[in-house]
């Protein structure tokens, strides 16, 4: 096993140089994917679950793709399919997966903490495709993955994060791994939807996305999640659109190289404009390739249990 | 009274010229060309100049009231923008802040655009105030941002409480995206329940519903709580309770952006006012005991309160002429807010005229950030010209307002309007 921990649950407190092998194992994963014939033997005879409590395209996808490129026997079980609408628990229904022989459960739960709760239960790796509003690791390594790609380097990156902070694994995992990998974050968005508290993780936070934009060597647009508005917490689309959404105007006003990432889907014209999407400055279908990249790297590290130089070729 | 548009040049002569945001006394003259400041203290005016006399007189800035009710939209029967304007100048404001709850309410940046737009053509400045949740229906927060570029420059649900805590929250902490006050209207909507005054032992002789003082204070103690957790601006408007009073002054010892307002009727009155049953004492917050009035007169003095406004609320004459449980809540307020303040405060209680001026001028405008400093060269003049001495019988020919619901007449008052200054136009008592 290359990396420290047997799962991969989160990103808080995860080792610098482990998070490091995962992204430099992707960069070479990334090369795989480039080939006319992009499939390679690393996990021959593995099986691999994908658990989702929860809907998902583009993450269940790209797993599957990753796990598929990498050889890796897959089967998929969602919700809508499964027991727990018989009344089966969490428990048994993770058990009988398990019973069937089973190596990895990649799994997406609407409640924090439920990726370690299955690691109580089952001997199988378990890797956290996303807990509620907690973490979404996988999610974070592309990302920095696509900085890195972009930069060379994480340390010393300024990133800004812009959006509903308090609602978004994708934020907090992000927060976790650019801060261990020396990076400066910046938390932007309405201050009802940023917690009083995550300073305390480290991170600077301003609400004028304007500063932000001049501070920044990159910002990461989180999706406006349209459930928030009319909860009293966002006034209106063009409220949000007016204070703090990514519109080619306010870039053009500020004329200043800064990359922008957004992790899918979009909403154009609410958070993010679709010039500014579809523009130079945009790296967002990178991180879409990166994130086949990275979790083939995850599962290969985690389920394969050789070295990559082992398999290069 | 009559408002006529003021000459190219004008000397207010012999006058005391008060500077409230110095807080300093000027000898001399004022000097007012093209409608601007052109000079304060030693002028040397152009010979065609006109003179208006002022001996006797303090020379002052305009007042600047916070908290007025104009009524338009919606409302047109009761007091307009126009209208609003003049009853302001009749009392000596040149500037105010109207509540948004109108029909409809303002609580878009179109309807904020609608107020500024019409403000335009009266003769005082009026700033619109936002609401904060949409219809006030107290679930769903306004477009702030949107509504402060467009004019807004403060946000309250004002008469209707926001009662639900978390939406408070939400308020302030998005409220801190521009930095200006939010202003709750603190009355527990459960513990107010039907009350119709303030609860005791003379709502007990009268027989009316009671609406007890920590209806007020319970929610004032949440909303700074809650202004202290987010570092959002509190205002707090019309503080009438003792208990209330003790709640900011320890609150604002640790957090300098809370501020709070009084009006002219809780310093005036107290409970036992309505045992005429005189449906323009009903009021919301209630007039309360005595020892409440004198509870807020000690809050102006040590600074706890910050400014009077006089939360002018007109209604018409039905809406007053009825039992006293079916009366609308509110009394207007302008044209008697400085005779009735300068009676109580200087008069009754000693403090100094220039310390009054002050919670009606420069510390008002501080809160709405509105330039405090008007008697320096070139600023636009907003001027107030008053008697301070005069004694007065306030009278229903005193009301410029469209409506006259006011419980002071036949009142002896202390303290005159004479002149007002404002966009180019002077009003004449």
């Amino acid at each position: 096993m290359m990396l420290r921990q047997r799962h991969l649950l989160g990103l808080e407190g995860y080792p610098a140089e482990d998070i490091q092998t995962i992204i430099d194992t992707a960069f070479k994963f990334r090369e795989v994917l480039d080939r006319p014939i992009k499939k390679v033997p690393s996990l021959q005879g593995v099986t691999i679950v994908n658990l989702f409590f929860e809907n998902s395209t583009r993450t269940r996808i790209s797993f599957e793709l990753a796990q598929k490129r990498l050889s890796a026997d897959t089967v998929n079980f969602s919700v809508s399919s499964s027991s727990l609408k018989k009344g089966e628990s969490f428990k048994d229904t993770a058990q009988n997966i398990e019973a069937m022989k089973i190596d990895a459960v990649v799994m997406r739960h609407p409640t924090p903490g439920a990726p370690k709760h299955l690691t109580e239960f089952i001997d199988s790796v378990v890797i956290n495709a996303g807990d509620g509003t907690h973490e979404h690791p996988t999610q974070a390594i592309l990302d920095m993955m696509s900085l890195h790609e972009k930069f060379g380097k994480l340390k010393g990156l300024k990133i800004g994060i812009l959006g509903d902070i308090a609602h978004s694994r994708v934020a907090l995992s992000n927060i976790y791994g650019l801060l261990i990998m020396g990076a400066e974050v910046t938390l932007c968005g309405p201050p009802n939807l940023i917690p009083p508290f995550i300073k305390d993780l480290g991170v600077n936070v301003n609400t004028n996305v304007d500063e932000v934009i001049e501070w920044a060597d990159a910002l990461n647009v989180l999706r406006i999640q349209r459930e928030r508005m009319g909860l009293g917490l966002i006034p209106s689309i063009r409220e949000y659109r007016a204070m703090f959404g990514i519109t080619q105007e306010r870039l053009d006003h500020h004329k200043k190289e800064i990359v922008i990432m957004h992790p899918g889907p979009m909403n154009r014209g609410v958070e993010i404009d679709g010039t500014v999407a579809d523009g130079d400055q945009a790296i967002i279908l990178n991180q879409v390739l990166n994130g086949v990249a990275s979790r083939m790297a995850i599962l290969y590290l985690l389920c394969g249990g050789k070295s990559s130089e082992e398999d290069e070729s | 009274m009559r408002i006529e548009k003021i000459a190219k040049n004008l000397i207010l002569k012999n006058g005391t010229i008060i500077d409230p945001h110095h807080g300093k006394t000027i000898s001399g003259d004022v000097w007012v060309q093209d409608g601007k400041i052109a000079a304060v203290g030693d002028v040397v005016a152009p010979k065609d100049a006109e003179t208006i006399d002022c001996s006797g007189k303090v020379i002052t800035h305009g007042f600047c009231d916070v908290h007025v009710h104009f009524r338009e939209p919606g409302r047109e029967d009761k007091e307009t923008l126009q209208t609003g304007s003049r009853s302001a100048m009749a009392g000596g404001f040149t500037r105010v802040c109207v509540m948004p709850n109108t029909n409809p309410p303002l609580d878009t940046p179109e309807s904020i655009n609608f107020i500024r737009e019409k403000a335009e053509e009266c003769p005082i400045h009026i700033h619109p105030i936002g609401a904060v949740t949409k219809s006030q229906d107290g679930n769903d927060l306004t477009e702030m941002g949107l509504m402060h570029k467009e004019g807004a420059v403060a946000f309250s649900d004002d008469g209707l409480p926001i009662q639900d805590g978390a939406m408070m929250r939400i308020a302030l902490e998005y409220a801190t995206l521009m930095d200006i006050p939010v202003i709750n209207h603190a009355e527990d909507k459960c513990l107010r329940a039907e009350g119709v005054m303030h609860e005791g032992i003379v709502s007990n002789h009268l027989g009316l519903p009671g609406n007890p003082d920590l209806a007020e204070s319970a929610m004032v103690h949440r909303d700074l709580e809650l202004a202290e957790f987010t570092g959002a601006r509190l205002h707090v408007p019309h503080v009438s309770s003792g208990k209330a009073v003790s709640h900011i002054r320890e609150m604002k010892a640790k957090n300098k952006k809370v501020t709070a307002e009084v009006t002219p009727h809780h310093l005036f009155f107290n409970d036992e006012a309505l045992t005429s049953f005189n449906t323009n004492l009903k009021v919301a917050p209630p007039i309360r005991t005595e020892s409440d009035r004198k509870a807020l007169i000690e809050a102006v003095k040590d600074g706890t309160i910050d400014c009077i406004a006089t939360d002018h609320a007109p209604h018409t004459i039905e809406d007053k002429e009825t039992t006293f449980d079916l009366a609308s809540f509110g009394m207007i307020g302008l044209e008697s807010c400085f005779g009735v303040v300068n009676k109580v405060l200087v008069g009754d209680e000693g403090l100094a005229l220039k310390d009054i001026l002050g919670m009606l001028t420069s510390k008002p405008r501080g809160i709405m950030g509105f330039d405090p400093n008007l008697f320096a060269a070139g600023k636009e003049a907003e001027i107030t010209v008053l008697d301070p001495d005069l004694e007065w019988t306030f009278g229903k020919e005193h009301v410029h307002s469209r409506s006259i619901n006011s419980p002071y007449y036949g009142e002896k008052l202390k303290g005159k309007i004479e002149l007002t200054i404002s966009r180019g136009q002077i009003a004449i008592q």
